[in-house]
This record gives structure tokens, sequence and C-alpha cells, in this order.
């Protein structure tokens, strides 16, 4: 599947990215396997299904009361950030944040960007403005390094490369890394990405990253991973830029091991990362070493519409492990690049819609049978299916009362469903109606369509029987 | 309006809602912890987890572990290791070749440290038992960049501080009050899963993580 160079598409085009992943058996094979294994680790890390229920209420609740005193944690953060010399700046847009990066990156001279993983660099499209603007921005994450350098976007949130084969990689690497040999050893692999991308961290004027937690009463950035690149791109650059989405806030230091235990083993199923890296402020005077400037850029982009409705607000409580994409069955067959946005899976689906409007998205919640799996193993009990309702309601209809229209409400009304629905009311609150619909369907059943629209798809069509119930009954009671 | 104000005005419009109560975290921990190991088992405990991250253990005395380093060092065939001045005078002690101490801002040797150096000695505040993690405070002394670049970091870790769990850890040693401006937990080498979800110790950091764990003569085994 061709996914070079893949920009936030137009919803429309979601189907034919489907079936086009759906027939590529090899892509089907990747995700599949990758996804079953994911599974078993996680399930490995939770043997206590009741143990893992009191996590859950813990961590659901710590995000919900974070996210209840959001404005008053933010304000917390960014004075104690500032008490301890880190920038804060606040984006309204993706736009807006873009500037706020390159202007800061511009005053620095900048060739080079380094970044650690960060999903809302992508979400923003980072990369593309730095480049329009005349700079490198360096992936060093290695499965985000592996998809730069294929000129791809990430198809999973945590591991970025996982649609691709290591035979894949190791021709990527003979073809585009100089001085690379064709090897399909992974630690060989390995081994070239670490020597090309330490040049790249020891040179680089400034490191990006994201952040996984903000601790409102400390002032502390904490990042979680296991290769060390964000311990690079945070501490080797003499500046250091942040960047994260407002929802991240949470007020104390003790409310981290709750959510960082879950988030790490709903992930990859490790009871901890190999890092993790708590950030409160540049070097300070007499240390040798870490970045002369931090910076935190602080990212709307949509996040304050769902958090003004008490119902879509619980999508924030979201903590990135990707547990609902590994066991979301549409997901696995389809991979992470087919829905087009930043943030594929269950939860692309109830967040992009904020991001991006139901214009562009409105199909994106279809894409789920409801079996509920996502909600079952999010470890902060977000009920995505629920949500997922609702944004295909307001996908076909106006806001209720009382309610602003989300960004794109009602793009996917469509008149014939209207019409269909209120021909249905009509017919079942109508009995004669409904019995001479009744006298006419069994009649003239002969002239039933045989193309069901979305039906037949894959099934056979639908087709009235001879006699109604009313009619079956009507006889057996005679007898 | 700047993007600030506009944002919190958003925050601040949204209705309200029930109030949730401040989340008990302690109370969860008291309930549910670990808090009832003893020391054998907290070491034991912390051992089995740091070698399962592919972490080397090497219980030492407070008498030998120069020595003990030094031997290390010899058969891992190290030739520059790079320390901080709190160690300074046993590792001079200890006879070693190839010291190189972190005693002056990085901006003027990046490139030697990334290309020269082979591994570091660092201190540690302490260690959880429950994930097999260090705790590294770098300082103005022993500089963040010491655990991160040699691709083999020692680390000096003292028995009598290991915590069952992260929780424990972080109330005991009172961090929120007294957050530096790096701190960290590390559990084993550096790695990385992102190759078709096949694990790969070096990814950027560290490719080894030998804990020297200060113990009593008794604890050795």
């Amino acid at each position: 599947m061709n996914a070079q160079h893949l920009q936030f598409v137009p919803a429309s085009e979601f189907r034919q990215r489907a079936a086009a992943a759906v027939a590529d058996e090899h892509l089907r094979r990747s995700f599949r396997g990758a996804m079953d294994f994911l599974i078993g680790k996680r399930a490995a890390q939770f043997p206590d299904a009741s143990a893992l229920e009191r996590q859950r209420a813990l961590a659901e609740h710590i995000r919900k009361y974070s996210l209840a005193r959001l404005p008053e944690l933010l304000e917390q953060l960014e004075r104690k950030l500032t008490e301890n010399g880190v920038q804060v700046h606040w984006a309204e847009s993706p736009e807006q944040a873009n500037a706020i990066i390159i202007d800061i990156a511009r005053r620095h001279g900048t060739k080079l960007m380094v970044k650690g993983k960060s999903m809302v660099s992508e979400e923003i499209e980072l990369n593309h403005a730095m480049a329009d603007a005349g700079m490198e921005a360096l992936e060093s994450d290695m499965g985000e390094y592996i998809v730069q350098l294929d000129g791809e976007k990430p198809s999973h949130i945590i591991m970025p490369a996982i649609h691709k084969t290591k035979e894949e990689i190791a021709r990527l690497f003979a073809a585009k890394v100089p001085g690379a040999s064709y090897t399909d050893s992974v630690d060989e692999l390995i081994g070239i990405g670490r020597a090309v991308l330490r040049e790249k961290f020891r040179t680089a004027e400034i490191g990006l990253s994201g952040v996984n937690f903000a601790v409102a009463e400390t002032g502390t950035l904490c990042l979680v991973e296991n290769e060390g690149n964000g311990r690079m791109c945070t501490t080797v650059p003499d500046v250091h830029v942040a960047i994260t989405g407002i929802e991240k806030v949470v007020e104390k230091l003790e409310h981290v091991p709750p959510l960082f235990g879950l988030l790490t083993r709903s992930a990859t199923g490790q009871a901890i990362t190999t890092y993790f890296n708590m950030i409160s402020g540049p070097r300070k005077p007499g240390e040798k070493d870490g970045p002369r400037e931090v910076h935190l850029v602080l990212v709307d982009n949509g996040r304050t519409q769902a958090y003004a409705d008490e119902q879509l607000r619980s999508t924030l409580q979201c903590i990135r492990c990707g547990a609902c994409m590994n066991h979301c069955p549409v997901y696995t067959r389809i991979g992470g690049h087919a829905y087009g946005t930043t943030y594929p899976g269950p939860i692309g689906e109830i967040i992009s819609p904020h991001m991006l409007g139901l214009a562009a998205t409105h199909v994106l919640p279809t894409a789920s049978s409801l079996c509920g799996a996502c909600g079952e193993v999010c470890p902060v009990r977000i009920p995505i299916p629920d949500l997922l309702i609702r944004l295909r309601a307001e996908a076909q209809h106006d806001a209720r009362p009382g309610h602003a229209p989300l960004l794109g409400q009602g793009a996917a009304k469509s008149r014939l469903a209207d019409a269909v629905w209120s021909g249905w009311a009509a017919l079942y609150t109508r009995p004669a109606l409904y019995r001479a619909f009744g006298w006419l369907a069994t009649r003239f059943r002969a002239l039933t369509p045989p193309m069901q629209s979305g039906w037949t798809v894959s099934r056979t069509p639908l087709k009235p029987a001879s006699r109604t119930l009313h009619d079956e009954m009507a006889a057996r009671n005679k007898r | 309006m700047s993007a600030r104000e506009n944002i919190l005005q958003r925050l601040r419009a949204a209705p309200q809602g029930t109030q949730p109560l401040a989340p008990d975290v302690p109370g969860f921990y008291a309930a549910t912890g670990n808090g009832s190991a003893d020391r054998a088992a907290r070491i034991e405990r912390f051992c089995e987890k740091m070698t399962f991250w592919h972490g080397e253990v090497v219980r030492v005395t407070r008498g030998n572990w120069p020595q003990k380093l030094h031997e290390l060092v010899a058969a891992k065939g190290v030739r520059s290791l790079l320390y901080g001045e709190r160690h300074a005078a046993e590792l001079l002690a200890s006879g070693m070749s190839g010291l190189r101490p972190y005693d002056r801002p990085i901006d003027g040797w990046k490139k030697e440290l990334f290309e020269k150096i082979d591994a570091s000695l660092t201190s540690t505040r302490g260690a959880i038992a429950e994930t097999g993690t260090l705790i590294v405070w770098p300082d103005a002394d022993e500089p963040r960049l010491m655990s991160l670049v040699p691709p083999i970091h020692f680390a000096l870790l003292d028995a009598d501080q290991i915590y069952d769990d992260l929780f424990q850890a972080m109330t005991a040693q009172g961090w929120s009050a007294s957050m530096p401006t790096n701190a960290l937990l590390v559990s084993g080498p550096s790695k990385t899963a992102d190759i078709q979800v096949t694990l790969a110790y070096g990814a950027h950091g560290p490719k080894e993580l030998i804990v020297l764990l200060l113990v009593n003569e008794e604890e050795l085994k």
C-alpha cells in the first residue's frame, strides 16, 4: 500500500484505502502478528483482573480530576515552569505552534533539529513546516527515523514502523543511508541507525520532544521511552523544545506512578520503560551539561472543543498507550495508514473529529464494529464505543439544543437517510399503513432490488418472505 | 486576545459538572502496594528484575568496590572511564588507568565524549525493587550525559536505598519538594523493538548497564 507523503486526506477516500489495505496480505500479516504479540504481552502484565480494575479506577479518577481542574492546573504548571526557568508558549492551532517553534529555531540559527517521539509534532505537521522554513527536522526514534527515511507517516503511535518488515528496512537503509550495506540482522540495522543518529544528536542545535505527563506542582515534564533518543534530544542540544496537548497536565507528582505503571503495561506489556526522564528546568549555573534553554509549547488544536462537552471531554483522559488500537479488529485489519489521520484506530476516531472537523472525519467513527474491546482495555476507562456512537449522531444531525455545534456538525447528513427513517417511523406508528406495506412487500417481493448498497457487498440480498408474520400467526391460531 | 487567554477562557466557559474529589493515591498504595517486603526480599527482587532488563548486578562492599570495578573495566576492555569528583579519591587509589573526570562544561568536548569515552561511573539515589529500576539524579558533579552517552554505564547503588515501588521512593525521598533540573529512572541498557518487534539493545544510549550493588559482607553470596 502506498502511503507516501500522506497528508490529512478526505474522509471519502477512507473506504478505498481500507479496501486496499484489507486486500494487502503482507500488511495484514504484519499487523496481525504485531498486534497479537502486543495483546499477549499486555495480558501477561495484568494477571489479576480485579487488581487491574482497581488500577484503572484510580487512573480514570486521576485523569478526570486533572481535567476538572484543567485551567487552574495549566496556570499552575506555567507558573512553576517559569520559576524553574522554562519558557511556556500557548498555541491554539497547528499554524501557531509551528510559528512558535520555527521562531525559536531561527533565533538559534538552527540547521538541524533532532526530534524525540512526539505525536503532537506529527499532528501539527512540524516536519513540513520546518522544511518550508529551510531547516531540517530529523526523527530520532528508530521507528520514526525509518518511517521518515521512507517519506511515510507512523502507522502506530507506539510502534511507528510496525508495517515494515526487517527486509524492507534493510533495503531502505542500503538505499538511503550513506555507507550502509545490505543487512537484515536487526542488531546491525539498529547499529546503523545508532551511528547515524548519534552524530546528529551531537551536532543539532535544537532538540524537540513530546511530553507524557506534565506535573503542575513541581513544574516537571515527564518523558517515557526505551531507546534513549528522548534523553539525547532533551539533553545534548543547547535548546530543548517540548510540545504537548493541553490535556497532559496532572496536579501532583504522586499522580504519576499509577498512570505511568498503566501506560507502559498497556502499551507494550512492559512493567516499566528503560527511561523515565523528568525535566524540571534548563542547565543551572554550575551544571556542566543540559540545554541552556527549555521551552514548552501547549497546544489546543480542537481539544477545547472536546472539553466543552461533558461526555466528549473524556476523550482527553487519553494517555496515548495505543492499547485500543492493538485490540481493535478494524485497526488490525486495515493498519494505521488507512485512517489518513495522525492518530489512527479507536482513539483517532474520537479525537480526530475535534482536530480536523467532522466534515473531514465523519467516516472514521463508523470504522468500528462497536465490539467494545477498545473501551475494555483502555487504562483510563474512556468509554470509546459511546463516544463513537455520539460522534456518528453529531455527524448526521444538527447540534443538540443547548450544545454548541461541533466543527463540521451534521457533515454526513443525508436526505435519503433522513427520508428512509421518516418513512420507517411513519410505517411503524400507523397500523393501517404498516399492514398495507406488508401486503405490498409480500406480493411484490420479486421486485426487490438484487443490489442493496452496503449490505450486498458481502451478504446475499434481503428479500421479504412470502407471508408476513401477522399472516403466519393468524393461520396458526386458526388451526 | 492572546492564544493563552483564548484557551483558558474556552476551558473556563465549559460546563463544570460534578467536581471529583482529590484521588487518594497514598491510600491506594497502602491498600495494594508491596509495602511488606524486607531488605533481603527487596534486594532479591531488584536483582531479578534488573537482570530481566539485561542489566548486570554485581554485589560489592564499601571496601572492595573500586577493586571490583577495576576488574570489570579490565575484563570489558574499557580504555576510558568517565567519573565525577565524588568518587575521585577511591578511583585514583584503585590504580585504574584511563580515568577521565567530568570536570568542565560539555560544550568544549562534546565530540570527545561521544567518540572517545568507553564507560562511565555514576552514583544513584536509590532503586525500585518492583520494576528493577535505578533512581539517577544528575547534578553538577555527575552531569546528565554520564548515564547516557558512554556505551557502558556503571552505577553504584546502596542496598539501603532500595524501595518497594516508585510511589514509596518518591514520597520517602520527598521528591516533590526538591526536584532537580533532571531526574531519571533507568531500567537496564537502552533498547528498541521498532524493527519487526524484535528486541535489540544499545539503541541510542548505553549498550550495557552494570549495577555495583553495595551490600554488607554477609550479603555478598
